[in-house]
């Protein structure tokens, strides 16, 4: 996993709508990047469905929530559709899984990235991380409110 | 805005929702509209043993969940909390207002109350309370059972 402190890779991604969006948009801003195995997957619903409940208290303290998978930006519409959430997904899609791997996240024998949430600063460091032990394991929330205490 | 950083989930107290008798048991956090937490809903009041219930509405998944909760909260404002949490999950398929009013008639309360509590703000807070309470331990997904504080069952899947 990509270590506190570095620099976090820049990457430009379509997201659920099509729009290019890259993490250099968000400089001057905190954003916490979620990777996640895919759309669709109970697990991922669950964890997404989470987060959104508690999204605008992530976004009380400055941060902006974003998803990314190796799902395409129209599954990601579907996706977001059916869970009712508003969270912005990023489509690491072509070359499959290019972010996951520069943030050293991607699981090479399962084919998508594991759950790896990585918190990047106003300038653009890695502030924090944390990777599940498997893709059956969902970062309880609560995780992100003690790194952004 | 509550502290949401990690915690263990609160002793059982005075506000809790308690099936049961005796010092131990397990406390469940739950949503009313997740067909999960009804198949283990069942499953757990057939054990011996204090049950403890825990809000966990996930609305942006279960958009009525809420309501049902606020149903079952309003409902035990007159004694008859298990009453209709047991009935939501025995009938998922009528949990429209019109639904909730004919339960609320069949235990017997009194409907007009039954409309102020389930929409007072104390309700609402009541229900966010346990919710958060969930999140501070890590309930990530519905049902998550504790034994003590300590998370003893969730859903297992691969991912």
């Amino acid at each position: 996993m990509i270590a506190v402190g570095e620099q976090a890779p820049d990457f430009t991604l379509r997201d659920q709508d099509g729009e290019k969006v890259s993490l250099a948009d968000y400089r001057g801003r905190k954003v916490l990047l979620v990777f996640y195995p895919g759309d669709f997957s109970p697990v991922c619903g669950d964890q997404l469905s989470i987060y959104q409940e508690v999204k605008p208290e992530i976004e009380a303290k400055g941060v902006e929530l974003v998803g990314i998978s190796v799902d395409s930006f129209f599954a990601h519409k579907a996706f977001q559709e059916k869970l009712g959430i508003d969270t912005r997904l990023l489509s690491d899609f072509e070359p499959k899984g290019e972010v996951a791997r520069a943030y050293d996240s991607y699981v090479e024998k399962m084919g998508f990235a594991n759950r790896t949430l990585v918190l990047v600063d106003e300038d653009g460091k890695v502030a924090w991380t944390h990777e599940a032990d498997n893709p059956g394991e969902i970062p309880g929330a609560n995780l992100i409110f003690d790194a952004l205490a | 805005m509550g502290d949401l950083s990690s915690a263990p989930i609160p002793s059982v107290g005075p506000e809790d929702h308690v099936r049961g008798e005796g010092e131990e048991g397990l406390i469940v956090y739950a949503d009313l509209g997740c067909p999960q937490c009804a198949g283990a809903w069942g499953r757990l009041s057939e054990r011996s043993g204090r049950l403890v219930f825990r809000h966990f509405p996930v609305k942006s998944k279960r958009p009525r969940s809420p309501a049902l909760h606020a149903a079952a909260e309003a409902a035990g404002k007159q004694g008859r909390f298990f009453e209709m949490v047991d009935s939501l999950y025995a009938d998922r398929g009528r949990v429209d207002d019109p639904h909730l009013w004919e339960r609320a008639e069949r235990f017997g309360l009194d409907l007009d109350r039954f409309e102020v509590d389930r929409r007072a703000e104390a309700t609402q807070e009541r229900i966010k309370r346990d919710f958060q309470s969930g999140i501070r331990a890590g309930v990530a997904g519905t049902p998550a059972v504790f034994d003590a504080c300590t998370l003893v069952a969730v859903r297992e899947r691969e991912f």
